[in-house]
């Protein structure tokens, strides 16, 4: 199977609907990707002559980084576009937007945008290729592709593994997309958060729904944290920082209940106190938050060279 | 407090009611320390051992203490009205011997300190045992959760706003569904604040001739249905304070036929009193929520027999002269009542409209039930928490006797039947009728 037909979709807007091969094979790229990205002579010249646009609605810098890097890499030519959500009257802006990016011929646009649904609607206006980059509490899918990778080189394989994803569940694109795609794959996946931090009917999207950390981590392979936006937060959703740590954030107590060689993920930024224990976050043998981000800038370089290598043809 | 040295002590010549196991009989029930060693009609058939001190009941029940979920304590904060050593005696002189109070204290009771607070001085008097509601929300505004698993940690047994309402449908919501993530439940005064907004008794042709503003009786149903609602929604367990009204009960049924996770109680003065009560603008007939029509009344009545309503509270107020000695629409609610629980709900005995282990485990095994805590019920190895009560002595309620430290009663005057003789806390004798 040649790397053109491997993955046959214009877009990658989401993890859901995307078959299990097609997710191996981007996981397969990835992985030759992270081993040229540790040789001395990184430059590619895969994407040479093409244009990445980053077109982000909401502040990030990990992720416009690692695409960046990742199109920088392949030698691409990369232009952030920052725009302040706030500032934009939504809906018709965002289609203008995309008129004028029409007019640039760009070849792959990375978005990130505030609003569930938002690339999509992108997507369809634009003639490039989207990666969907994060919107609103939908999907991100290179986040579950690169968190994928990491388990999938640490275990040796995704089926048959337990992964539990713990926190705000509710509002977590990372949520969403890790869950399609474990699921995807033949792992059992549990959510684990109070239930004012739960979407409803969580169980209909195929997980395991706990409420308490020492249950819901027992024998678990993954312990996959969240991000809590506590500034949004609080009073609300929880009560305080100190309530949400004490029965919610992985410290060695409660991760005592998982398999021994559990691996403790979390898509960053972290909220050290809140969610997890400092010293745990950084504990070099249980936590694989820092080779996340080295395999985030692999899983980008791979999507962006399926998706470049598949603009010529022609999906529906 | 004439404490008895820890022996083992028997009761002897007593009518035993268990709610709990059903057990009504002549019999005699043995303490040794704090616990309950044993009981039965056979008991002590022999003779009482000469080493064991021996309590003579001449006839008299013989009960579990009694267990008040709903009494307002005032201390921190209003120790002029009540303090929890006065609320302590006037409790076991009623025969209650575990109750749980209202956060609405100053401050409030929405942090591990005070619930701390509340259960340590209530331990170091050594009368009636005192759990804590805590807040909902806090400081009770009805915005942001309190720390509801931490609380519940340090020992509240349930979350509430107290004499207020839960109003906003959102954070009722995410209150419920918050406290099912602890297994915890949420106490409503199911009562539409708008609706309620300066009105000082029940609306109706009483409230029109007396030139007073109304509470509709609709206030408490739309709460209800709204809750109902969100209960369904979450999942979450609900408990309604003081049903007063015909549709309230009866939501409250239709909704337990549905299986939904709710419970509800209701205070004596709902059962034995209606509107008229209020006559000439007895203020002391001001209550929250208000006393209600003659039909309400009744069913209330009803929804005791059928079962709807799970358990009877005192609905403890004390409110001092000050707050009370004023014009009607300007005085405070509520009504004291830890004197006044047993007299007044054994009318419901002696108008034969339940039996007399049917109102004990109202008052006993019920709340107790709802809200998890190991009381109201004789068992071996249990605390020997007791009351021994003459369920047919006549008297009138007679509020200048009461130990509470307000004499705020709606049934002043009233002649009752049933006096409590001895309570017991731990196997200690805290209370003797003169």
């Amino acid at each position: 199977m040649t790397r053109e037909t491997i993955f046959p979709h214009r877009h990658l807007l989401g993890i859901q609907g995307l078959a299990p091969t097609e997710i191996s094979a981007l996981l397969d790229l990835s992985d030759d990707y992270v081993d040229k990205n540790r040789s001395a002579d990184r430059k590619m010249t895969t994407l040479r002559g093409k244009t990445v646009i980053n077109l982000f609605f909401e502040n990030s810098t990990r992720t416009r980084t690692s695409f960046e890097l990742a199109g920088k890499r392949l030698g691409a030519d990369v232009i952030n576009m920052q725009v302040s959500a706030s500032s934009v009257a939504k809906g018709e802006t965002l289609i203008d937007t995309a008129m004028t990016l029409n007019a640039m011929h760009v070849d792959v646009l990375v978005v990130r945008h505030p609003d569930s649904g938002a690339v999509k609607l992108l997507s369809d206006k634009v003639n490039c290729a989207v990666i969907n980059g994060g919107d609103g509490s939908h999907e991100h899918p290179t986040q579950a592709l690169l968190d994928a990778l990491t388990i999938r080189r640490r275990k040796g394989h995704l089926d048959g593994l337990t992964v539990a994803i713990c926190g705000d569940v509710l509002h977590s694109r990372v949520a969403r997309s890790n869950i399609h795609l474990l699921n995807t794959m033949g792992a059992q996946v549990r959510v684990v958060a109070p239930r004012t931090l739960l979407p409803s009917q969580a169980e209909r999207l195929g997980v395991e729904v706990f409420h308490d950390m020492r249950r819901g981590l027992a024998d678990v392979d993954i312990v996959m944290m969240l991000r809590v936006q506590h500034e949004r937060m609080l009073g609300s959703f929880i009560p305080s920082i100190r309530e949400y740590f004490h029965f919610f954030g992985l410290d060695y107590e409660k991760l005592a209940a998982a398999k021994p060689d559990a691996l403790i993920m979390h898509p960053g930024p972290m909220n050290r106190g809140v969610e997890i224990d400092s010293d745990l976050a950084d504990d070099v043998e249980r936590s694989v938050i820092r080779e996340q981000v080295e395999m985030g800038v692999a899983v980008r370089m791979a999507c962006l060279e399926v998706l470049t290598a598949n603009l010529q043809k022609d999906f529906r | 407090m004439a404490a008895l040295p820890p022996g083992r002590i028997a009761y002897v010549n007593a009518r035993l009611l268990d709610p709990a196991s059903g057990l009504d009989a002549a019999g005699a029930l043995l303490t040794d320390g704090e616990t309950i060693v044993e009981f039965g009609p056979g008991l002590f058939a022999a003779g009482v051992p000469s080493d064991v001190e021996v309590v003579d009941c001449a006839g008299a029940c013989l009960a579990p203490g009694l267990v008040d979920m709903r009494v307002q304590l005032r201390e921190p904060g209003e120790e002029h009205k009540e303090s929890l050593r006065s609320a302590g005696e006037a409790a076991v002189a009623g025969g209650v011997t575990s109750m749980v109070c209202l956060p609405n204290t100053h401050p409030v009771i929405d942090d591990v300190a005070t619930v701390e607070f509340v259960a340590r001085r209530a331990r170091q008097i050594g009368l009636a045992k005192v759990y804590p509601y805590a807040a909902a929300t806090k400081q009770l505004e009805g915005k942001e959760l309190s720390e509801i698993g931490l609380l519940a940690e340090a020992g509240a047994l349930a979350f509430t706003d107290g004499t207020k309402a839960l109003r906003n449908a959102q954070t009722m919501r995410r209150a419920l569904s918050y406290a099912a993530t602890f297994g915890v439940m949420i106490v409503q005064h199911p009562e539409e604040p708008a609706l309620a907004e300066g009105g000082v008794m029940n609306e109706g042709e009483m409230a029109s001739r007396l030139g007073l503003a109304g509470i509709p009786p609709a206030a408490e149903a739309m709460m209800l249905e709204r809750d109902m609602r969100l209960v369904e929604l979450t999942g979450g367990r609900y408990h309604a304070a003081h049903l007063c009204t015909a549709d309230g009960i009866d939501i409250i049924r239709r909704a337990k036929a549905r299986g939904l996770p709710v419970s509800c109680d209701t205070a004596p003065p709902y059962f034995a009193l209606n509107e008229l009560a209020v006559g000439e603008y007895r203020t002391f007939a001001k209550l929250s929520p208000p006393l209600r029509s003659e039909d309400d009344r009744r069913a209330v009545v009803q929804g005791l027999r059928d079962g709807t309503i799970d358990a009877i509270a005192s609905d403890h107020a004390p409110q001092d002269q000050d707050s009370k000695r004023l014009p009607f629409a300007q005085a405070a609610f509520g009504g004291v009542g830890l004197e006044t629980l047993l007299p007044v709900s054994l009318e419901l005995y002696h108008n034969g409209h339940l039996s007399l282990l049917e109102i004990i485990g109202l008052l006993t095994a019920a709340p107790a039930r709802l809200l998890n805590l190991a009381a109201g019920q004789l068992k071996a190895g249990a605390p020997a928490d007791l009351m021994v009560f003459d369920a047919d002595q006549p008297h009138r309620i007679a509020p200048d006797n009461f130990r509470s430290k307000s004499k705020n009663s709606p049934f002043d005057g009233r002649p009752v039947q049933g006096r409590v003789l001895l309570t017991v806390i731990d196997g200690r004798l805290v209370y003797q009728a003169k």
